[in-house]
């Protein structure tokens, strides 16, 4: 199974390679791709640079273009494309028709990965891809059991990509509306969720805290509470007359007990979540799953989790819990 | 100046069974033109099975109104893919594809098909390749508002190409996420599994509200809904010039015959009818929801 992981900019590419990453994922510093964040993302002379460094250690780039332009900002993602084609990407990830029909079009020998963002999770909706746009390689939503990624890797068209370890997305990728509809900042149409420009923490001189996103109370916390990120799935809310996280705890997925599960099942790629995050995570992320890549390719039916690997993943992931997620039936 | 179609959109929530039909043998004497009927939510709602579905979508066709058969926004299981197999294979009726899955199939067996608002249509290039697939009806997803469309329809303009009809939510609580998890079990603390059916006891979905007493959402199974009923009633006059055929209305449990009757009014007069429900923030651009400041 390969490795894919986030490249914020061009030190967490390095990082990621140098830590053995089979292949890394990066965006354009623009609205193209669904980490639009601030300071992060790559320039064309980073994204170059970037491609070289990979691929003189054999390594391979993805550039992710998984966001949907409105017809009117069509051309960027078109000229997006171009730039992929002509620094020499070895795929797009993609999720939009329009996009994905212009890049089997105009650069037919550059491979199209369906992006999460597309919401496929049967083999009908894996084969209108590959049938309409010649996707290599699907990257399948968070949201179906260990089980059901089985079935479909069997029925696929495509090789599976699936997510292994990061943030988790409560809702289906590019099914979910709850940042636009607090804040007008979409993350299929602007690459954002929740944005930091519409946070804004209160302090309450007593050492409580409340957030607000484009000023809807979102959560409170106690002096001593940990406090985390405010995308509305994982604020507190009332219902029934009970506070709790309504949507998601702030809590991380972590997948590497299933290792041998995916790998049995012809999972082709696992996928690290995580742009947004910096050097140490990546280089940290990346080495402890190449670590355990490398003991299961040498001796799958010894592999076992090592007692340090989930404590170093634990380090890293929100709130430092981690879930099965969507694989486990349980968290249903 | 042309009337637009009224529709009913597909029934988000799980009502008893009776209740379902008693509903739907109202609607059809409403002054609508199209009903759209089917499961989009929870494949595990079976108080109408997908054989109840069918016949009730012969029965209520034989009124002349068109009725449209809506599929699940998400698809997991084999079950699931096997009823929407079924509903593609009935073939007497147009299908509501609300994810890809459904275009496939629809596609495969050439069934003509309406694009639902989960489908993530958001350009003229898009819409013209699900065309191609079959696509006779468009219901733009819930971000998409004047400005948006109005681009899209220029540039398949610009590109001589038809537009297929446009559908637009005009009344009704957004869908606005769906996932694997079911919310209404997480709230209730029962296993998903073993849900008991209990959204069947919120015939309008389950409040949410802030911590500070805000009504924000609607939990509605593994659907999440804004708390506001939407009325695109005010904005009529801009929906007529903008080119809309059919104005979709999401059934709720209290007073749609008043609903129907109120866009029924609307649609025949060129004055813009009073607002009943919420200001739908997309339709201008801005956020779905109201801002703080003004609820």
């Amino acid at each position: 199974m390969q490795l894919v992981c986030p490249a914020g900019n061009l030190p967490a590419l390095q990082a990621a390679i140098d830590a053995g990453a089979d292949a890394v994922y990066a965006g354009f510093r623009d609205q193209t791709n669904a980490r639009a964040f601030p300071g992060l993302n790559f320039s064309d002379a980073e994204l170059r640079d970037g491609i070289a460094y990979a691929h003189q250690r054999k390594r391979k780039v993805y550039l992710a273009l998984n966001t949907y332009p409105d017809s009117a900002r069509l051309a960027t993602w078109y000229r997006a494309v171009d730039k992929a084609a002509e620094f020499g990407c070895d795929a797009i990830i993609a999720a939009e028709m329009a996009v994905l029909d212009y890049a089997t079009r105009t650069c037919p020998a550059m491979a199209r990965h369906l992006s999460v963002q597309g919401s496929a999770t049967t083999a009908p909706a894996l084969r209108y891809a590959h049938e309409r746009f010649g996707i290599s390689r699907a990257v399948l939503p968070r949201v179906l059991s260990i089980q059901q990624v089985e079935r479909l890797c069997e029925g696929s068209p495509v090789p599976i990509e699936v997510f292994a370890f990061g943030s988790l997305c409560i809702m289906v990728e590019g099914r979910c509306q709850l940042s636009s509809y607090v804040t007008g900042a979409s993350p299929n149409r602007h690459g954002v969720c929740s944005p930091a420009s519409f946070v804004r923490w209160e302090e309450h001189g007593d050492g409580r805290r409340s957030v607000r996103l484009n000023q809807v109370l979102m959560d409170k916390f106690e002096p001593a509470e940990p406090a985390g990120y405010p995308t509305v799935c994982k604020g507190r809310f009332e219902v029934g007359g009970e506070t709790f996280h309504a949507l998601e705890e702030p809590t991380s997925l972590n997948t590497l007990e299933l290792l041998p599960r995916l790998a049995k099942a012809g999972v082709a790629a696992l996928k690290i979540e995580g742009r947004q995050r910096g050097v140490a995570y990546v280089a940290s992320v990346t080495r402890t799953w190449r670590d355990a890549l490398d003991r299961y390719r040498h001796a799958p039916e010894s592999w076992q989790l090592q007692p340090g690997w989930q404590s170093s993943l634990s380090k890293h992931a929100e709130g430092h819990q981690t879930t099965l997620g969507p694989y486990h039936r349980s968290w249903h | 100046m042309s009337t637009m179609k009224l529709s009913l959109g597909p029934l988000q929530y799980f009502w008893p069974r009776e209740q379902t039909l008693a509903f739907y043998r109202e609607a059809v004497e409403w002054p609508l033109d199209i009903i759209y009927l089917g499961e989009t939510v929870c494949s595990k709602r079976r108080e109408l099975g997908t054989r109840d579905w069918i016949a009730l979508a012969a029965e209520l066709a034989r009124s002349g109104k068109q009725v449209v058969l809506s599929s699940l926004a998400l698809i997991e299981a084999e079950s699931e893919l096997g009823v929407l197999q079924r509903l593609v294979d009935h073939g007497d009726c147009w299908i509501e594809a609300n994810d890809l899955s459904a275009v496939q199939l629809c596609r495969e067996r050439g069934v003509p098909f309406v694009a639902g608002p989960t489908l993530n249509v958001y350009n003229h290039h898009a819409l013209a390749m699900l065309m191609t697939d079959g696509l006779r009806r468009w219901v733009p997803g819930v971000e998409q508002g004047h400005q948006l469309l109005r681009e899209l329809r220029e540039a398949m303009q610009a590109e001589d190409r038809p537009m297929p009809e446009l559908e637009v939510i005009a009344f009704g609580r957004l869908p606005l996420a769906f996932s694997a998890r079911c919310f209404t079990a997480r709230a209730l603390d029962v296993a998903k599994d073993q849900c008991g059916f209990r959204c069947i006891d919120y015939p309008d979905g389950m409040p949410l509200a802030t911590r500070e007493g805000r009504p924000f959402l609607r939990i509605n199974g593994i659907q999440i809904q804004g708390e506001e009923i939407t009325d695109l009633g005010p904005e009529l006059p801009a929906l007529r010039e903008l080119g809309v055929d059919v104005l979709r209305l999401y059934p709720q449990v209290d007073g749609m015959a008043e609903v129907m009757a109120h866009f029924d009014l609307a649609r025949h007069s060129p004055v813009a009818p009073p607002r009943i429900g919420a200001r739908n923030g997309y339709w201008h651009g801005e956020p779905g929801m109201r801002p703080v400041a003004e609820a």
